[in-house]
This record gives C-alpha cells, sequence and structure tokens, in this order.
C-alpha cells in the first residue's frame, strides 16, 4: 500500500475509488445536512454545524489511535519498519488538521448560538489541550535524526500522548462537572438526536472517513517519494565520497 | 597482578565465520549521519587480543568506526559483527563486554574521582577491589580520589574515565584519541596499560592523531581515508 | 564473575547518585526554589487582590511546580549530556528501566520538597487558614502529583536531551501531558485547604485521579524509555 512507485503520482487505483467515495459521501451528506435534515427546535439552523463538528472530533480521535498503534508497533520493531512509521505520521498529521476543524467549527457554532466563542466545555477544552499535545507529535517529527531515529523518538511521543488521551478526558469532565451551571453549548451527543440528524451524522462520519483513509495514503506515499530521493542521494553521496581517494588495496 | 583480566570469555559460535577468534568483523559497512556518509564501505577484521590502531585525518570516520564497534551506531548497509553480536540486528547482548571512550568522559562534575569510579564498577556489579585496582593501574592518588571532578584537570578527568573503563574489565576496549589532554609521562603511562590489557585478552581499538606512537606499539594498524580503509598494517 | 545489579538496584544507585549530585551542587536548593518562590510574589503584582489571591492559592502553587518542572527536568538530563554519561550509561548495558526509575524518583523527591516549600509560601504570602483536617490530603495529592509530574518530565527530558532546540521543546510536550496533574492537585489542595468553601472530603476523588495518572505515567515511562534514549 505504501511502497513508492517510479510513477509521478501517489495515485492509484484503489485511491481513487476511495476519493470517489468520499465525493459522493460529501455530496450526500451536504444534500442531508442542509437540506433534508430538521433544524434544531431550539437553535435553528446553527444545529447543521453539529455535522461537521462531530464527526471531525471522531476521525481526530480515530486518526490518533491510528497513529498509537503504529508508534507501538515502531517501538517494538526497534524503529525498523519505515512504512509503519509513516502511516504513524500521516495519520498524525491529518489528526491535528480534523483537530482544527473541530475546534473552529465548536468556536463558530458557540458564536452563532450563544455569541460566546469559547465557553470551557469539557469537549472543546479536551480537544485544544490534544491539539497542543499533537502539535508537539509532530515537532518531534520534524526534529534532526536519522529516519530509524525519528521514528523511535516520535513514536515514544505518540504512545505516551495516546495514553493521556482517557486521562485528560476523564479530569477535564471532573472539572467541568464541578460547576453545576448548564453547559451553554451541548456538543455531546445525546439521545434525544432525531432520526433524520442521527443518519446524517452516521454519513458524516463515513464520508469524513474516507477523506481520512484517502489523505493518509496519499500523505503516506508523498513521504515515501521522499524517502526514496533520500536514498538515492545516498548513493550519489557515496559514489562521490568513493571519488575523494581512490581506495588502495589492502596488504 | 592485573587489574584489566578480562571476564571469562563466553564461547559463543560465531555463526557465519566459524571463528571465535573474531572481534570485530565489518563487511562493506556504510554508516550514514544525516545525509553523509561517515563510513563509505569499510571492510576490517579484528582478531582479539589486539592491540588496532586506527589512523587518519579529521572527517575520515576513526570515530564512527569505533561507535559502531560499540553498539552505538548501526550499519545503514553492508554487516557489523563485534565480539560475535550483529550489530544491525540486535547490539543488546554487546552491552557490559565493551568499554567506549569517545571525545567526552561520561563522569560527574559534582562526583568524586573515587564516587565516579564506584558508580561505573558498580553498573557491572563490579566491587571495591576492582575499583580500587584500577584506581591504582592509573596512578590515581588517594588524595585526587576525593577530589570532585570539575576541579581536575583535563587529563586527570581522562585517567579517571580510564580507570571506569577498566574496572569494569570489558573484552572490547574502544578509545577514541585517549592521549589528548595527557602529558608525555601520561601518554606513555596509557600505553603501557593498553599493551598490558591486550597482552591479557582484552582486544583494544584506539584512534589517535600520534602517527608514530601508534605506529610503535600497535599490533595492527589501519589507515582510513574518506570513510575506508586505505591501508592496512599487520605484525 | 560479579553479577550486574537489577533493576530496583539499579533505580536505587542512580536515585541516590542523583541526589547526592544536587546535595553537592545545590541548583534545585539555590536556584529553582527561588526561582518558584518569586513566581509566586508575581502572581500578587498579577493578581492584586487579596481575597482572589486566597481562592487561586492552590492554582498558583501547582503552576509554579509544574512550570519549575520544567527546570528540574532539564537538570536532570544535563548533568548527563554534560560529559557524554547518558550515552556511557547505554553503552554500559545499564537498564533503562532502572535510569528512568532512578531519575524519576531522585526528581520527584526533589519535586516534593519544592511543592512543600511552595505550599508554605503560600499560607504566608497569601494569608490562608486551612483546617487541620486538611493535611493527609495534601501530602497525599502531593506526593502522586509530584510522582506524575516526575515520570512525565523523566520520559521527554531524555527523549530531548542532546537534541539541539531541547530547552523549547520540552515545555511544549511537557505541559499538555500534565494538564490533568494542574487540575487533579489544584482542586485537592482546595479541598485541603478549604479555600473557596469545599470540605476536606472533596479532594479524595482527586487524589485518586492523580493516583491513577502517577501509575500510569510510569508504567508507560518505563515501557518507553529505553527507545527514547536511544540515539
Amino acid at each position: 500500500m505504501t511502497t513508492p512507485t517510479t510513477s509521478r503520482s501517489t495515485g492509484t487505483r484503489a485511491t481513487r475509488v476511495i476519493g470517489i467515495a468520499a465525493i459522493v459521501m460529501s455530496a450526500w451528506l451536504s444534500l442531508f445536512g442542509l437540506v433534508l435534515s430538521p433544524a434544531d427546535v431550539a437553535q435553528g439552523d446553527a444545529v447543521r454545524i453539529m455535522y461537521v463538528h462531530v464527526p471531525s472530533v471522531w476521525l481526530a480521535y480515530l486518526a490518533f489511535i491510528v497513529t498509537a498503534i503504529c508508534s507501538v508497533w515502531v517501538l517494538v520493531a526497534r524503529g525498523r519498519v519505515p512504512g509503519v512509521d509513516r502511516v504513524a505520521g500521516a495519520s498524525a498529521e491529518i489528526g491535528v488538521v480534523f483537530m482544527a476543524v473541530t475546534l473552529v467549527s465548536g468556536m463558530l457554532w458557540g458564536r452563532i448560538t450563544w455569541g460566546v466563542y469559547w465557553q470551557w466545555d469539557a469537549r472543546l477544552t479536551t480537544t485544544a489541550l490534544l491539539f497542543i499535545t499533537y502539535i508537539g507529535y509532530l515537532a518531534v517529527r520534524g526534529l534532526e535524526g536519522s529516519p530509524e531515529q525519528r521514528a523511535r523518538r516520535s513514536a515514544v511521543v505518540g504512545v505516551v500522548a495516546v495514553a493521556e488521551i482517557p486521562l485528560v478526558h476523564w479530569s477535564v469532565r471532573l472539572w467541568r462537572s464541578l460547576h453545576q451551571e448548564a453547559t451553554v453549548l451541548d456538543t455531546d451527543l445525546d439521545v434525544d438526536i432525531d432520526g433524520l440528524m442521527l443518519f446524517t451524522l452516521f454519513v458524516g462520519v463515513i464520508a469524513f472517513t474516507l477523506w481520512f483513509v484517502w489523505f493518509v495514503l496519499h500523505r503516506a506515499r508523498v513521504m515515501a517519494l521522499a524517502a526514496l530521493v533520500e536514498e538515492r542521494s545516498l548513493d550519489q553521496a557515496l559514489a562521490e565520497r568513493a571519488a575523494e581517494v581512490p581506495a588502495g588495496g589492502q596488504n | 597482578m592485573t587489574p584489566f583480566m578480562t571476564a571469562d570469555r563466553p564461547t559463543t559460535p560465531d555463526r557465519d565465520h566459524g571463528s571465535t577468534d573474531a572481534a570485530v568483523v565489518l563487511e562493506a559497512a556504510v554508516v550514514v549521519m544525516g545525509a553523509f556518509p561517515a563510513l563509505a564501505g569499510v571492510d576490517l577484521d579484528v582478531r582479539r587480543g589486539t592491540l588496532v590502531g586506527l589512523r587518519g585525518p579529521n572527517g575520515a570516520g576513526k570515530t564512527t568506526v569505533l561507535r559502531l564497534c560499540a553498539g552505538l551506531l548501526r550499519p545503514d548497509r553492508g554487516t557489523a559483527r563485534v565480539l560475535g553480536v550483529d550489530v544491525a540486528d540486535d547490539p543488546a547482548p554487546l552491552r557490559r563486554r565493551v568499554g567506549y571512550l569517545g571525545h567526552s568522559n561520561g563522569l560527574y562534575d559534582d562526583l568524586t574521582a573515587l564516587e565516579n569510579v564506584t558508580f561505573w564498577a558498580s553498573t557491572v556489579g563490579a566491587g571495591c577491589d576492582d575499583v580500587d585496582a584500577a584506581m591504582a593501574a592509573m596512578e590515581i592518588s588517594d588524595r585526587l580520589r576525593d577530589v570532585r571532578v570539575r576541579h581536575l584537570s583535563a587529563g586527570q578527568r581522562r585517567r579517571v574515565a580510564l580507570a571506569g573503563l577498566v574496572a569494569r574489565r570489558c573484552e572490547l576496549w574502544l578509545l577514541d584519541e585517549p592521549h589528548t589532554g595527557l602529558d608525555v609521562d601520561a601518554r606513555d603511562q596509557l600505553d603501557r596499560l593498553l599493551r598490558a590489557g591486550a597482552d591479557s585478552g582484552a582486544t583494544v581499538m584506539l584512534s589517535s592523531h600520534d602517527l608514530d606512537r601508534v605506529d610503535a606499539m600497535v599490533d595492527h594498524g589501519v589507515d582510513l581515508v574518506a570513510g575506508r580503509v586505505s591501508r592496512e598494517v599487520r605484525r | 564473575m560479579s553479577t550486574p545489579p537489577g533493576v530496583v538496584a539499579t533505580a536505587r544507585m542512580i536515585a541516590a547518585r542523583d541526589l547526592r549530585i544536587e546535595w553537592r551542587a545545590r541548583v534545585v536548593t539555590n536556584q529553582v526554589i527561588p526561582f518558584a518562590a518569586v513566581t509566586m510574589v508575581l502572581f500578587a503584582f498579577a493578581v492584586d487582590d487579596t481575597g482572589a489571591l486566597g481562592r487561586l492559592a492552590p492554582g498558583l502553587v501547582w503552576l509554579t511546580v509544574m512550570f519549575s518542572l520544567l527546570l528540574c527536568a532539564q537538570r536532570a538530563f544535563a548533568i548527563e549530556s554534560a560529559d557524554g554519561a547518558l550515552e556511557a550509561l547505554r553503552v554500559a548495558g545499564v537498564d533503562p528501566v532502572g535510569i528512568f526509575l532512578g531519575k524519576a524518583t531522585a526528581l520527584a523527591v526533589q519535586l516534593f520538597a519544592l511543592a512543600a516549600v511552595m505550599v508554605l509560601a503560600a499560607l504566608i504570602l497569601y494569608d490562608l487558614d486551612p483546617p487541620a483536617g486538611g493535611v493527609v490530603v495534601l501530602v497525599t495529592s502531593a506526593i502522586c502529583a509530584t510522582c506524575a509530574l516526575a515520570a512525565t518530565g523523566t520520559i521527554y527530558a531524555g527523549l530531548a536531551a542532546g537534541v539541539s532546540g531541547r530547552e523549547t521543546l520540552l515545555p511544549l510536550l511537557v505541559v499538555p501531558v500534565v494538564s490533568p496533574v494542574l487540575i487533579g492537585a489544584t482542586r485537592a489542595v482546595e479541598a485541603a485547604l478549604g479555600t473557596g468553601g469545599t470540605a476536606v472530603a472533596d479532594g479524595w476523588p482527586w487524589v485518586g485521579l492523580l493516583a491513577v495518572v502517577a501509575v500510569a505515567s510510569a508504567v508507560v515511562g518505563a515501557l518507553t524509555f529505553g527507545s527514547a534514549i536511544r540515539d
């Protein structure tokens, strides 16, 4: 899946199929989200932001779980599985993007509905913390070193970060529960959502998942091509070094 | 009394080469630092119990060869077997059997010389006797023992670091420019120690800019240029 | 042939060594604690309201401890990188789990001492009046919190040791990950000191949270530290 190819593009039949499916599902989501599903009794049409906000947060968590699984794999294999490491990195990058979408859509939702951008509710706060955590992960990925070193270091951060997710959730939830005022922005998925809204959410999750897979495939392949370029330049560097001084015979 | 008698050599059969005589075998080893090939294809065969000298200009790859043999680096291409262990696969079995002294000394500034050597000795479970013997071999006086390392000169720190290595009774000694910072007497003393170490069964590899000194004392001389071996002399 | 020490012996050896070095160099006592104390004073300038300061005191104490953690964790590995000792530990085959536990323990002891001084400073500077029954909650929460902070600080400081840019990387990595500790420790101290009208018994769920975080950090640290310090 992520083996480098000699062709110029990172697209294959698999990504074309997934891409088309993603476009179709997005069209379907737009139809249901913007037109067919009902507006909320209290919030009006503003509730439609939920169809972007909720799937993107789920996908962000999915992305980080993928990164975590790959990170554990990299640690166990001592950093010598470059394909797995590339998937970990690509997945984390896409996850950070989805987190940003979650934060922005959450802030817009709050602004439109209640006039405030930030409300310190549990989900947004947790998302903000995890967003910064994974920015840290990407920073570690960008450090100098051999590919194996980078893979191992980011794998350590990936594992620590994912272990932290439930703890952050738990602590932030406990923290917000101390403040008994009704949460202004109820972004939780509660059971009394209309059936059609639930269906639209489901469509949204599928569409976003397809986009996630599509992005990760392409990104991982681009990374593989970059590694190929590095390999080729190493061959060249070796040739140059050999030309420096001809190696004499051993006596 | 030799304070540096090596530990009982384990009789691990050298899987590929069928010989337990080889301490280090490098075949077309390539080591890349960043994008730069520090070693561009090194072939090396070092017998146990020999004193090996690596010579070469700056940037030739001497430090890289030593770090590769210490298991701190992995070959990006080619193979590296040290004391029968494949470094590319898993260098963990090498630990404790190898003593590496690089450009830095691995000492803790706020501990005394004795505390440093005791600490390093205790990482392999060696006791006070080994520590005392090592300190004596490196001629670290009683007065010097209780001085904090931060107050010692560069040459004295070198000797403390070497005492730590000796106390751990390693089978393979890897020393990167160990003569640096030592005066002539100390260099002679170090050479005697290295010779005695090789004679008692340890394999000693060192790099040095002091060409005449290295030429005179080693059993096996290796010249490195541009990441490759350009000349080898065996006595 | 002498036997090499096991994990616990290694940890004890390294913790003792780190604490001895700190005792000799007195970096935490002479530099970090004064920094933390002056930070507490600066908070008074920033907040400028005695009543508010009293209510904010638990948070300010643990914020200060958290910032001090960054300094102490950097220091813990600066002594290793100063002369290439961390690499030498690896070559010598010292068990990374032992190194992690030893260094984390030493760091936890230093942080606990620092936290104790900060609580005293808060009591004095912010004019607090604590109930007698809160001491147990205070001490237990402080122990769990410092262990959690020390474990996380040790993993990431080990990871960043020897990497250029580590002074700015370490805070970015550590601060989000220790946010649960900050939340839990602050609420526990609030309950122990009775600020904001909380009862002492309210502190125990938070102590539970802190204990879980401490154990989780220690376990994850022990498992990943070897990979973190490898080069």
